[in-house]
């Protein structure tokens, strides 16, 4: 059908046609300035990092020197910090999460616990940092501990692990807890023996990318006194500690080339241990997806 | 193993009354045994301890904050327009600090926004499923990138790369602190949009193609407004994550707080000042130390009623479909 120029209606059809035509290629290319981004920066970093990575990088410790500054006690510090976040974390926000799902009625306290988890998921981190300076490091008397920056981490990433398992239990169909149920199970029983392990792969799915949210978090560890140059790897949770994010915050802040050349390296350690836990976690779902399938 | 404490069932009043029935043996000794019950109440505890952590950063923020209002007055602290606690003549103006917070912000804002809802678009409308595939693991790992990386990225790409195109741009300046935030935040404002218009039912669009709309016609006219509650919750929060920002901002916009709209300018975010001050050696219990308690309770109160806002946004349009 031609586009009439005679008649009062006219259709326009092959206008409209290259209109959105433009707009689909302007969107196109706002999506893909993302993407772009990230190559840019992992490039640029990468590019950077080259000259400063390998075994000593990874096996000393931080140094005043540039040629002779490693990663050992932050990498240490950060691998110590996800244990103990991972320890508090998990079992308070499944617990919770169980609770929301499986026991609470609808009502005024559920849903003040609801909207109370959504607030505090959109609070800043740095937040939760004077939070943790006050309870853990001052009040609870852990001084910049290791534990206090595992405390504060773990209020940080609670709301993300009680989300993410109400989704994962939300998805267990309501059949496999009835038939429990009709063969005389008790409520904890259903819970225990059923609807915890069909719903594994999602929580821990949930629980890995919450904890790769924790590692790569700053502003809260510096808030808790995060120490910037820790010259030994800690030996207990009670430690003074630096962890990765800190140590390239600071050597990203300092003006000389060489550290920014650190900084990139210990940022590629960084998002490879970041990039390794995002691909467990979807290895992980794929896997037991797969199971459930077939079984 | 003593009897339930707490049991509800009224059949534990009246066992004179009536002779036990199998079925209330069972509930009460196994259904409502101490332990499941025991089981419910840890369970629950561990639900109170979110209540708690909100309840913790009120009550820290406030009580930390007396001792500061106790030496500024509300006046001084919403009045004044200098924040210089370094100083030997302090001065305590939010907006020195406020300013330089909402600057970044905006900027983030002018990048974020319009990038976000196009990605959301395109992604929910127009990319075939191959393409949607590729494309929303990119954006998640986008998302992942931690802060201090992108605080990296900012000061030693994104600024070197605007020198070369503003002349006369600082080391320090809130327009590659707030481009780069803005980046951060693309992912956010894209997925929740992208929910936004997921939730639009087909019939809309369909009705549009059957009055003869074209796809550009069908998606900007019916889809996106229809998808507007969603799409502005989803830039509410945005934009309330980009102000609560904290190591971008610190290391690539600058150490200084003053009231400007000059992008090219240095500037101090609350965030950056909270960091600074708690990263030097600053003693407790000096009117510089206490004023982090004051700067985070503005923060944390203007995060948290954006989030309501855009909490009470999504709620409502979700009961409209």
């Amino acid at each position: 059908m031609e586009p009439s120029s005679n008649g009062s209606f006219n259709l326009r059809r092959m206008r409209r046609k290259r209109v959105g035509l433009v707009l689909a290629g302007v969107l196109f290319l706002a999506t893909i300035f993302g993407i772009v981004v990230l190559v840019t920066l992992l490039v640029d970093v990468v590019v950077t990092a080259v000259p400063w990575l390998d075994g000593r990088f990874i096996a000393s410790l931080p140094s005043r020197t540039p040629g002779e500054a490693g990663i050992q006690s932050a990498l240490i510090g950060s691998l110590w910090l996800m244990g103990l976040t991972a320890l508090i974390s998990v079992p308070l926000g499944v617990a919770s999460a169980l609770y929301l799902e499986e026991y609470a009625q609808d009502g005024w306290f559920l849903r003040l616990i609801q909207v109370n988890i959504a607030n505090l998921a959109g609070v800043p981190s740095v937040v939760y940092g004077i939070l943790g300076l006050a309870l853990f490091v001052r009040f609870a008397a852990l001084g910049n501990s290791l534990l206090s920056g595992a405390l504060t981490l773990s209020l940080l990433i609670l709301p993300i692990i009680i989300i993410s398992t109400q989704e994962a239990l939300r998805s267990i169909p309501s059949g496999i807890r009835e038939s429990a149920y009709a063969l005389g199970a008790t409520r904890w029983q259903v819970i225990y023996s059923h609807v915890l392990p069909m719903a594994a792969p999602g929580i821990m799915t949930g629980v890995i990318l919450a904890l790769s949210r924790a590692i790569g978090e700053t502003a809260p560890l510096i808030l808790v006194g995060a120490l910037t140059f820790v010259p030994f790897v800690p030996q207990g949770a009670l430690d003074q500690f630096t962890a990765l994010p800190i140590q390239i915050f600071n050597w990203t802040a300092r003006p000389q080339d060489e550290f920014r050349g650190l900084a990139a390296a210990a940022i590629v350690v960084l998002m490879i241990l970041l990039f390794t836990m995002n691909l467990t976690a979807i290895l992980l779902r794929n896997y037991f997806e797969e199971q459930r399938a077939g079984a | 193993m003593s009897a339930s404490p707490s049991s509800t069932t009224t059949t534990a009043d009246d066992p004179a009354r009536r002779p036990s029935r199998p079925a209330d043996d069972l509930r009460q000794q196994v259904y409502d045994s101490p332990k499941e019950q025991a089981i419910k109440y840890a369970l629950g505890a561990c639900a109170l301890v979110s209540v708690l952590t909100t309840l913790g950063i009120a009550a820290v923020l406030i009580v930390e904050s007396i001792p500061f209002f106790q030496s500024v007055s509300f006046a001084e602290f919403f009045g004044d327009t200098r924040w210089t606690p370094q100083f030997a003549e302090k001065h305590f103006g939010i907006w020195a600090l406020l300013s330089g917070t909402l600057l970044v912000t905006v900027i983030s804002a002018v990048v974020a926004l319009p990038v976000g809802l196009a990605s959301a678009v395109f992604i929910s409308e127009y990319a075939s499923e191959w393409v949607r595939k590729v494309l929303k693991p990119g954006l998640e790992l986008l998302a992942g990138v931690p802060t201090v990386v992108y605080g990296y990225f900012a000061l030693t790409f994104v600024t070197p790369l605007l020198q070369a195109l503003v002349p006369g741009l600082g080391v320090y300046n809130a327009l590659s602190g707030g481009i780069v935030v803005g980046i951060m935040i693309i992912p956010m404002v894209a997925s929740l949009s992208e929910d936004a218009l997921r939730a639009v039912p087909d019939s809309l669009g369909g009705a549009a193609y059957a009055l003869g709309a074209t796809k550009y016609e069908a998606v900007v006219r019916v889809k996106v407004p229809a998808a507007f509650g969603g799409i502005m919750a989803s830039f509410i929060l945005a934009v309330s994550r980009a102000i609560g920002e904290t190591m971008i901002v610190t290391l690539a916009a600058g150490a200084t707080p003053k009231m400007t709209l000059d992008p090219r300018e240095s500037i101090q975010a609350m965030t950056a000042f909270i960091v600074q001050v708690s990263k030097g050696d600053t003693p407790q219990g000096t009117i510089e130390y206490q004023s982090i308690f004051a700067v985070g309770l503005v923060l944390f109160l203007i995060t948290l009623a954006m989030n309501i806002l855009a909490n009470r946004i999504t709620r409502r349009y979700q009961e409209q479909y």
